[in-house]
């Protein structure tokens, strides 16, 4: 296996950032609990301006602890043991800032302003004894200095542009539907103008018909305020749809990064193979839905290696020799990562939507 | 509204209840109560004990007649158990509890009107006092974990087990007796006279504050763990996580998001802790010769004024109701959803 | 751990094994079950080693020459005022009020689980008659009853004593298990139990008490605190009968004898720590069960670390930031 170069590190950390510096890199960030469970695992990510990255993976994979874990949102027993995370926002100094050497105080000022997030249960983020327009109001309040009669202007604004009517800003939270209180969510999180937010989950607890409504009125939100968008989700299908790039993690690594056409048409790591073979197509033929078999690893008893090979039809014993770190696909173009040493395409034609065979190609059957 | 609507519903129930027990007591426990005031006070006249035996539905005495013992009832008179119940409510809603056997002729109503303010006014603005003391202390401890007050938390747990009156015998002991900072017994200094003068109520005052401080320490043990408990829930809520990654100060976090909604099951459970703040008000009132309605107890106990015991218990469980009551309202107005949702 | 990180961290965490009960339990509880049992072995064995039964009739010419002595060696507590040892008392009341703070526990906790789970599961109307029952005996203010009642048993032994307090103190225990029932009646397993057709009886007790266990524990210990405080209250005002001989009697008498204002310290001092030193342990069991039941609020101070350390400056206030370890310099 050959080490990763710090060549290739910097080429990855900015990989997907076309022209413009990412307005949010993070580097080899890597967050443990109690002291032997590591969460996130040496993990790069990068976001440039107005970017949508996903970031896809199973319960426990580490996702949202990475998102909380960059802005030190994470609580004891979680500890942050390696890495940097730079933001580069245009209100920030040249050069960036270092969000893990700030202060709490230096953090406060960052917080929402710069980076926000849309959490998954609007219902238990939001306050149940203040009415909306006070929720809504004290992150003005915090970060700006409007006049009052601007701060009610922002605040109408505010709930024009995610769709509520504006006389339910008096209203408290459980007076409002979970819809509702999805979109307030989202107005809260634009409300002070961030570069960057993060939602975690935002519209898994609604149903179907609600989440396709609120996604779409996320997009055209972005077109219109261009705020970058680290998008969190277990549903793969749903970043093919609206992400540029998605980042696929697995027991708190990353195991694949690639734009949305690469994810979708030569998924590069059995993992990825086998999430997109988990949900069916609505196209073409009637197949059985293959899934994962297998659980979860235990993050505090894992083994060396990869991660995922209890779980991996190709494995083999040299998987257990892997380093984890990511490297180009072999076969595939620059900007498309996986962990997996043995994947490889023999062509750049994707195939139908069927699980590739492409890995087939340089793997021996585990013995 | 609703919700207040049928709070005040239960509360008229649960009062009607108190009166009934009270009704039954006598008439269901073995023994009768009052042979055992007529032996106590040999000079009864026969009115007052007439009016007893009304009072307890008793209607036979017993006689040594020729040294063996025979009963002599009256029949009639009393009529059924449910004509002496609503007899005994009329007594009820005229505030007529009947006369002090201890203190007879006086009635037992008047003996509280002299007793009950003294008990309100100490017991209450201490019990207010140590709830705020103790939520405030509580909200501070849970907000810091590891920190210093976190770590007092057994300390805490320990003055909240001991005996009240221990803690007030060693106040007492230390702060008046051997101090002589404050008076050690009754409610104000002999010589002054009742009524809004300055001497009286400096006197009222002076004498109010190791009862008061007695009851605050006790009592507030109790509402700070639970808070602090609480206060350690809440702070894992999404709702505060978000309040701190919007960048809001920590006073405004602290407050308007932690501990406003930490505060809640803390007015809720008001109700379960008024009953060991009236024991421990009794048992105060004793210890430092307060005039209240707790030394009136022991006095009826000494006694067996029955008469009194039971005005006491009933001016109790209304008082009582009545806090409960009033924690309900602040409830209301502190929690919005009850306000829409029919029950709580 | 919000909900928003459970994600991550519970199911880490609970995956990464569950390492013991008993190893899982704080410090506060396990000195808190080490002083009960203290107690609860001297209440057993402790009057056997009493000198003297403070209950038995005693040669008043004897105790006369013994009258309110300070400790000694040959009265290791003193004597009261009526030369009766000390130690002794205290011994015999330690048995008296432990059996009785038991078997108000025992009889209460019976009705508490038998009342609150009825009320849980049946729902309806059994449950809101139900609801108003507990909720009355919660609001009437249990001591001032207590007297009245007890002023019409004059002769009452422990057992008597044990039900009257029981019979008054079930219910707050009853709503937290009611509350408790109604959840666990609406969770999947259970509806899945009732679909195999298992009789509501068994579905009761091997379904649904097993998951209140912890609460059913905290009520007992409560009800444990509640009638060992309420019974020296009652034995202090001298309303239960002096015959029986519990802690609260001892303060009876020394409220009695004026022993505060004139000094008798030996006579108040030894009824007054057992009670709190009975009450807190009580208390910290209960504090363990609390942090059990919710593992948010275990684990107050120092947490483990990397490398195995503690944390440095345990206080951590929820607006301080992320902690940055840098082990290893990163490439």
């Amino acid at each position: 296996m050959s080490a990763v170069t710090a060549t290739d590190r910097n080429a990855k950390a900015t990989a997907g950032a076309t022209e413009r510096e990412p307005v949010l890199e993070i580097r080899d960030l890597s967050i443990v609990y109690s002291g032997d469970v590591k969460a996130v695992d040496h993990v790069d990510l990068s976001l440039a301006p107005g970017e949508t990255v996903g970031l896809a993976g199973e319960s426990g994979s580490g996702k949202s602890t990475l998102a909380l874990g960059m802005c030190r949102l994470l609580r004891p027993p979680a500890v942050i043991t390696s890495g940097s995370v730079i933001y580069r926002g245009s209100r920030v100094a040249a050069g960036g800032v270092e969000l893990l050497t700030q202060s709490s105080k230096e953090l406060r000022k960052l917080r929402w302003r710069e980076i926000s997030i849309v959490f998954q249960s609007a219902m238990n983020a939001l306050n149940p004894v203040l009415r909306i327009r006070d929720q809504l109001g004290d992150v003005l309040d915090a970060h700006l200095n409007l006049s009052s009669e601007e701060r009610h202007q922002r605040l109408e604004y505010l709930v024009d542009i995610v769709g509520i009517p504006r006389d339910r800003l008096r209203s408290y939270p459980h007076e409002l539907s979970g819809g509702m209180r999805q979109r307030v969510m989202i107005a809260m999180a634009l409300a002070v103008d961030p570069e960057v937010v993060v939602m975690d989950e935002p519209t898994t607890a609604l149903d179907v018909v609600v989440q396709r409504e609120i996604l779409a009125q996320i997009v055209e939100l972005q077109n219109e305020l261009h705020f970058g968008i680290l998008f969190i989700t277990h549903d793969l299908s749903l970043l093919l749809e609206i992400a540029d790039r998605i980042a696929v993690m697995y027991a708190g690594k990353l195991v694949e990064v690639g734009n949305a056409e690469q994810i979708h048409n030569q998924p590069a790591h059995p993992y990825t193979q086998g999430l997109l073979a988990s949900f069916p197509s609505v196209h073409g033929a009637r197949k059985e839905l293959a899934g994962i078999p297998g659980t979860p690893p235990d993050l505090s008893a894992l083994p060396p290696g990869c991660p995922f090979v209890p779980r991996c039809r190709f494995a083999t014993d040299d998987c257990r020799g892997v380093d984890m770190n990511i490297r180009p696909v072999a076969g595939s173009e620059a900007n498309h990562f996986t962990a997996c040493p043995f994947v490889t395409f023999e062509s750049s034609k994707s195939t139908t939507g069927e699980a590739p065979a492409a890995v087939a190609a340089t793997s021996r059957r585990r013995t | 509204m609703r919700f207040i609507a049928r709070r005040l519903g239960f509360y008229v129930i649960a009062g009607w209840f108190a009166l009934t027990l009270n009704f039954l007591i006598p008439r269901a426990l073995p023994g009768n109560a009052v042979e055992s005031m007529m032996a106590k006070y040999p000079n009864l006249p026969p009115s007052a004990i007439a009016v007893l035996d009304k009072d307890f539905g008793v209607t036979c005495h017993a006689h040594l007649v020729d040294g063996l013992r025979q009963l002599s009832c009256s029949n009639g008179g009393q009529g059924s158990l449910l004509q002496q119940y609503f007899v005994y409510l009329g007594h009820m809603l005229h505030l007529n509890f009947g006369l002090s056997v201890d203190f007879y002729p006086t009635t037992v109503a008047s003996t509280l009107h002299t007793t009950l303010p003294w008990t309100l006014g100490l017991v209450g603005t201490a019990t207010i006092l140590s709830f705020i003391i103790g939520t405030g202390l509580g909200i501070l401890a849970g907000w810091r974990r590891g920190g210093r007050f976190d770590q007092a938390m057994p300390g805490f747990s320990f003055l909240q087990a001991m005996p009240y009156f221990f803690l007030a015998e060693l106040l007492l002991l230390l702060l008046a007796n051997t101090w002589h900072l404050f008076p050690a017994s009754g409610g104000s200094t002999l010589g002054t006279t009742a009524g809004f003068n300055w001497p009286f109520i400096n006197s009222v005052l002076d004498h109010s504050v190791l009862p008061a401080f007695t009851i605050i320490i006790t009592s507030m043990a109790g509402w700070m763990l639970q808070m602090r408990n609480v206060m350690i829930t809440t702070i894992g809520e999404d709702y505060v996580l978000a309040a701190q990654a919007k960048g809001l100060s920590t006073r405004r976090i602290m407050f308007t998001y932690a501990a406003r909604n930490a505060i809640l099951p803390n007015i809720a459970g008001f109700a379960l802790a008024i009953g060991f703040v009236v024991a421990g008000a009794i048992v105060m009132e004793i210890v430092f010769s307060y005039p209240g309605v707790g030394y009136q107890v022991l006095a009826a106990v000494t006694s067996d004024d029955i008469p009194t015991m039971q005005g006491i218990f009933l001016a109790i469980s209304f008082a009582v109701l009545l806090a409960c009551l009033l924690a309900d309202v602040v409830y209301v107005i502190a929690d919005p959803r009850t306000r829409t949702r029919a029950a709580y | 751990m919000t909900p928003a990180m459970a994600e991550a961290a519970d199911l880490v965490l609970v995956r990464a094994g569950r390492r013991g009960f008993v190893r899982n339990m704080p410090t506060k509880a396990k000195v808190g079950v080490g002083v009960l049992l203290l107690f609860v072995l001297l209440a057993i064995f402790g009057p056997l080693l009493a000198t003297q039964n403070p209950s038995a009739a005693t040669s008043i010419v004897e105790n006369s020459r013994n009258i309110a002595l300070a400790p000694t060696l040959h009265h290791l507590f003193g004597t009261d005022t009526f030369g009766r040892d000390v130690l002794s008392e205290w011994l015999f009341s330690l048995r008296g009020t432990v059996v009785l703070g038991l078997l108000t526990a025992t009889i209460a906790s019976i009705l508490t689980v038998g009342v609150g789970v009825t009320a849980g599961f049946l729902g309806g109307i059994a449950d809101e008659g139900l609801g108003l029952v507990m909720n009355i005996f919660i609001v009437l203010p249990a001591l001032p009853l207590l007297i009245i009642v007890l002023t019409f048993l004059p002769n009452s032994g422990v057992v008597t004593i044990a039900l009257v307090l029981a019979l008054l103190g079930w219910s707050w225990g009853a709503r937290v298990i009611r509350a408790q029932t109604l959840t666990l009646r609406g969770r999947d397993f259970v509806a899945a139990a009732r679909e195999n057709g298992e009789r509501t009886w068994r579905l009761v007790v091997f379904e649904v008490l097993p998951n209140e266990v912890s609460l059913i524990a905290a009520n007992f210990v409560g009800t444990f605190l509640y009638a060992v405080l309420t019974s020296v209250a009652l034995a202090f005002l001298g309303v239960t009968p002096i015959s029986t001989w519990t802690l609260g009697t001892m303060l009876y008498w020394a409220q009695n004898a004026n022993a505060y204002i004139v000094g008798y310290w030996w006579m108040y001092v030894p009824p007054g720590i057992a009670v709190a030193l009975l009450g807190t342990s009580l208390v910290l069991i209960n504090f363990g069960l609390d942090e059990l039941g919710n593992p948010r609020l275990r684990g107050s101070v120092g947490r483990k670390m990397l490398g195995g350390g503690r944390a440095r400056g345990g206080a951590w206030r929820p607006t301080d930031a992320t902690p940055v370890e840098i082990l290893e310099p990163s490439a």
